[in-house]
């Protein structure tokens, strides 16, 4: 197997997101929370969402974890706020789509500075670390859906 | 007459050693988790397979008769490796998960009930925690902690609060998978049979780094696996005395545990056979044998004298980097070949990323031992841990890695 570099995994972005994330604090209302565990190495992350209409009004999250889960969730979030519910639902499918090394993805502009976690790509075993936040909005978007359909 | 032990020489006789990771030769720190395995011991099973395969204790043929022996052969192996008083002893399993549960199963349903209670430690591997909390929640008895002191080592201070008439079973690790402390399980043991208990020790990492001898320990049961201690995966063993075996239930049932099978009830086969319903691991087992006789061989007083040379060259090192926090017992009597650390603000996970990139293989991760992790208040930790096979070359690219985590982390 090629040997990846590192530099394309540790961007400055990414350590900067790590350091200072973003959003990371409790809601005071919340319309939906998700707890995304990752048991082999223990990043976890709650993220909380205050849903108003089709819109995410607010999104903050709590967790820990490695640099590249963390930093994820972070961007993630910075993306989310007023962001429409089907917007948020793409950007969780481009971004996987990146993950699993869709060349047109990674270009995609919507996902902004998301991209910097492309290099992730070249790390199997990282790219759950990545994921991590976006699996919990895909949680969090479909208990939102099973609710308002009630 | 004695031999100079040559770590590299050593280190040649173990073939998945001679290659290159991302470039660079590999330097594996992750024998904790499982070790390499050596030439002798791979050519042991391929020999078996290639000529001898064929199933235990059912055939009058040739290759039967040839495998039964075999297996049996491997038994004696283990079981004197570790001074059992008898061969029938030794109870083959998949490993020492499968020889902890077996206890807590055959032993524990007959002999633990409501207000009992079962003594283990926050030092545990999950294997040596969730069996008792199954055992614990079935039968309504009491599951309880003997707690850690600031280096990881057993707060044995509070043993007499922990440690009573009810106490029906102490169940604890030889030496910690996670940071590598080394259990006074004699004196422990000694104080268990005072109040009644017994004692079952968890062997994993215990039976790889020192000599054991079942008989001093004094203990009742052992449990201990082939993987860890050059043989192959899905083998272990549980040693017990003969009276509590004999005394004990099955376990599983099925072939080879039988003795005379009728319709409403059945008879069992005499231990060890008792508890090995099913075709067992023969290969494994034979790899296992292999394993003892590879590392008798070489001698577990030089492989001891080894670890503990670079365990005193690896702590200097290791702790000599700026920013490290290392975590576990600070003298080397009480401490094997494991150093468990954080290092600044980067994550063991980005660590061992990190390392990989270098060809150097460490473990990332709670290490099967929240517990322990919750004691430290850390999440994970980066664990580097050695074995026959690692040289002083191998703390130096340790620590060059080190210094480029240092330098991304920066």
């Amino acid at each position: 197997m090629e040997t990846p570099q590192l530099s394309s995994l540790y961007q400055q972005l990414i350590l900067e997101h790590y350091r200072n994330p973003r959003n990371k604090a409790e809601l005071d209302e919340k319309s939906v929370e998700i707890h995304m565990a990752n048991p082999v190495c223990g990043d976890e992350i709650r993220l909380q969402l205050r849903i108003e209409g089709d819109e995410i009004a607010e999104a903050k999250f709590v967790g820990q974890g490695c640099s590249i889960s963390q930093a994820a969730v972070s961007m993630m979030t910075t993306k989310l706020q007023g962001a429409k519910l089907a917007d948020a639902s793409m950007l969780a499918e481009r971004f996987t789509e990146m993950m699993h090394g869709d060349e047109a993805a990674a270009n995609d502009k919507a996902l902004g500075d998301l991209r910097a976690l492309q290099g992730v790509s070249k790390f199997p075993v990282r790219i759950k670390c990545a994921l991590l936040g976006f699996d919990a909005l895909q949680e969090a978007l479909k208990a939102d859906g099973q609710e308002s359909t009630h | 007459m004695t031999t100079r032990f040559d770590p590299v020489e050593m280190r040649s006789r173990f073939p998945a050693l001679a290659q290159e990771v991302h470039g660079r030769p590999l330097v594996y720190l992750d024998s904790a988790a499982t070790s390499q395995k050596p030439r002798a011991v791979l050519d042991v099973i391929d020999e078996y397979y290639e000529h001898d395969n064929a199933n235990v204790h059912r055939g009058i043929h040739e290759l039967s008769r040839r495998a039964t022996v075999a297996y049996e052969e491997a038994r004696t192996k283990v079981a004197r490796w570790i001074n059992a008083a008898d061969d029938s002893e030794l109870v083959w399993t998949r490993g020492t998960t499968e020889a902890i549960n077996l206890v807590a199963m055959a032993w524990g349903l007959d002999n633990v009930a409501e207000g009992d209670e079962i003594l283990i430690s926050v030092l545990e591997h999950h294997s040596n925690i969730v069996p008792w909390q199954i055992l614990a929640a079935r039968t309504k008895a009491k599951l309880r902690y003997i707690e850690l002191d600031d280096q990881g080592r057993l707060d044995l201070s509070t043993l007499d609060e922990v440690l009573t008439e009810r106490t029906k079973i102490l169940a604890i690790s030889h030496v910690s998978n996670s940071l590598g402390t080394i259990n006074p399980v004699r004196t422990l043991a000694e104080a268990a049979h005072r109040v009644g208990a017994v004692v079952m020790v968890d062997g994993a990492q215990g039976a790889v780094h020192t000599q054991v001898d079942v008989q001093a320990l004094g203990v009742d049961f052992y449990a201990f696996s082939g993987h860890k201690m050059c043989g192959p995966t899905g083998i272990g063993a549980l040693w017990a005395k003969k009276e509590l075996l004999e005394a004990m239930a099955p376990y599983q049932g099925g072939g080879e545990m039988i003795h005379i099978v009728g319709r409403d009830a059945s008879t069992w086969a005499s231990v060890p056979h008792k508890f090995e319903a099913g075709t067992p691991n023969i290969a494994g087992a034979v790899g296992m044998g292999a394993a003892v006789d590879f590392l008798t061989d070489v001698g577990v007083d030089s492989i001891v004298e080894h670890e503990r040379a670079l365990m005193e060259y690896a702590m200097d090192r290791v702790r000599a980097v700026p920013g490290i926090t290392v975590y576990g017992p600070e003298s080397l009597d009480e401490r094997s070949a494991v150093i468990s650390f954080t290092l600044g603000d980067a994550h063991p996970h980005d660590i061992s990323t990190i390392l990989d990139a270098e060809g150097v293989a460490v473990r990332a991760g709670h290490h099967c031992a929240q517990l322990v992790m919750k004691h430290f208040e850390v999440a994970a930790t980066a664990r580097a841990s050695f074995y026959l096979y690692n040289t002083t070359d191998d703390v130096d690219r340790l620590i060059e890695g080190l210094g480029k985590v240092r330098e991304i982390f920066a």
